[in-house]
């Protein structure tokens, strides 16, 4: 295969691994959704379940996007150093979002800024997002696909804390956000949380969160401790399903951290909705590639 | 036998719904959200279908090209909370009966609802195919110029829902009493995690 060959061949398979996620969730958070399903038994919580579940078998055999709002796409790429195709990653993504936006088919999102016009194609001004980080010595690239809509973006927020407020006032933050925000987001959500030193940090961190397995834990067995201390809180609130109470609010809580300054604490929260479209490829030198998050996946 | 609202939709149709029922509506439903109120409230445009006894969905849908027509493809709606500042005078000026959206709004639609006699009412977020299988048909589409997601599209839809009622005529709001009882549980549920993560030492 040419230069030229693989890029069209990179092309296809993320333009139709983008098309695909818009139209079914991963394993994980299936698996999660159900086992929350049948933890509900009230009639109004059962009632969206219900609805939720129909929708997706609807989406899988129209082949629709589940949800209207396909979202800005975004690409969290983990390339490797020695991937060959490394310089046309932004052009090969761009051109595989065009081409999802006609196929799947997306809703067009991406409205550039001060001019205030939707582009209609879904690229625009450093859109695609593309997040990076190159892994030493590799030849392959793993590339997740995330598709957030609006509702779930919009608790997203931080805030840097002085040192006196401690861990304790990242879960008063946290629980603050949730009981306000969270509601409107399509619950039940999956959490991230990240903590670092400043904002950015914090706030990459806690978009990253979004894409473990659902129930993975941090390494470090305090973190994971506080991730299952919040998740199990954030329950008992019980949001239930869309905000109309029920058993629990929350598909996980996912905790990223980085090293602070000793004078900060900054903690910044993102949400994903219960219809969570994220998926994980991973593409080999040859082009060759594996769908990690969807099992069985055909592009 | 579902309860059914059919457009358009009478006062004497709403008066006996109590937030947490669950109805669907046949007839006529036209997409407005964001840009849609805004026009109509801050820069007094006319807005282009007559509201009188309809419904408006907060959504911003996916739709193609079919022939000289539009075809449904994916609609579930989006966050009402985003429409509180303006639904109370669209509510007034527009004679709309039924607002359905995703999550709660705020004292100022509870008002609308109360004086005007409306509802605002909750469609399963995220469920956009169900919603789209709903839609019979798009019966055109006005204010194109805004793009796809905030056009306004007029559909004609069949049983479509479930609608859960979050507002009432007569004051209730579903939402504010959930949020309400969420807020009352969280300062004991933190109190106790907090006492449990006091790792700077």
């Amino acid at each position: 295969m040419d230069r030229q060959q693989a890029v069209r061949s990179m092309t296809v398979t993320m333009a139709r691994f983008t098309d695909y996620i818009s139209k079914h969730l991963p394993e994980d958070v299936l698996g999660k959704l159900r086992q929350l399903r049948d933890a509900e038994d009230s009639p109004l919580a059962k009632v969206v379940y219900d609805s939720m579940f129909e929708n997706l078998a609807k989406a899988e055999a129209l082949d629709r996007p589940s949800c209207q709002d396909t979202g800005v796409v975004q690409y969290f790429v983990k390339a490797g150093a020695e991937f060959p195709l490394l310089s046309e990653v932004r052009s090969i993504l761009t051109e595989a979002v065009l081409t999802a936006t006609r196929t799947a088919p997306l809703r067009h999102n991406a409205v550039q800024i001060f001019e205030e016009k939707n582009t209609g194609n879904n690229t625009g001004e450093r859109i695609p997002w593309i997040d990076w980080e190159i892994v030493p010595y590799d030849k392959g690239i793993t590339i997740e696909v995330y598709l957030a809509g609006g509702g779930c973006s919009l608790p997203g927020q931080g805030k840097t804390l002085m040192p006196a407020a401690g861990y304790e006032g990242v879960v008063q933050f946290v629980f603050d956000v949730m009981t306000s925000y969270g509601v409107n987001a399509c619950p039940p959500l999956l959490v991230g949380v990240g903590i670092g030193g400043s904002i950015e940090v914090a706030a990459n961190l806690s978009k990253k969160a979004l894409f473990r397995t659902i129930g993975s834990r941090h390494p470090d067995p305090r973190a994971a401790e506080m991730e299952r201390l919040m998740e199990k809180g954030l329950n008992e609130i019980g949001l239930g399903p869309q905000g109309i109470t029920g058993r629990n609010s929350v598909m996980g809580v996912h905790l990223e951290s980085a090293a602070r300054h000793p004078s900060t604490i900054s903690v910044a929260l993102s949400v994903g909705c219960w219809a969570h479209r994220r998926g994980t490829i991973r593409i080999n030198e040859d082009m060759t590639y594996e769908v990690l998050s969807h099992k069985g996946a055909a592009l | 036998m579902n309860k059914t609202l059919t457009t358009p939709i009478r006062d004497e149709d709403l008066e006996q719904l109590n937030a947490g029922d669950i109805v669907f509506l046949d007839g006529c439903l036209v997409t407005c959200r964001d840009v849609g109120h805004r026009r109509l409230i801050e820069l007094g445009m006319k807005l282009p279908v007559d509201l009188q006894g309809l419904a408006i969905l907060h959504a911003g849908p996916i739709v193609t090209k079919d022939g000289d027509g539009w075809k449904m493809i994916s609609i579930g709606p989006t966050t009402s909370m985003r429409m509180e500042s303006f639904e109370k005078e669209f509510i007034r000026q527009t004679g709309v009966k039924l607002i359905v959206g995703k999550g709660g709004m705020g004292p100022e639609t509870v008002e609308g609802c109360r004086t005007h006699k409306a509802v605002h009412a909750v469609f399963p977020g995220g469920c956009a195919v169900l919603a789209a299988t709903e839609v019979e048909a798009i019966e055109r589409v006005e204010w194109l110029d805004l793009g796809m997601p905030e056009a306004l599209w007029v559909c004609r839809v069949k049983q479509f829902g479930p609608l859960i009622i979050s507002i009432d005529t007569k004051g209730n709001n579903l939402f504010e009493t959930n949020t309400a009882r969420f807020n009352e549980k969280k300062g004991p549920i933190v109190r106790e995690i907090s006492s449990q993560v006091r790792f700077i030492k």
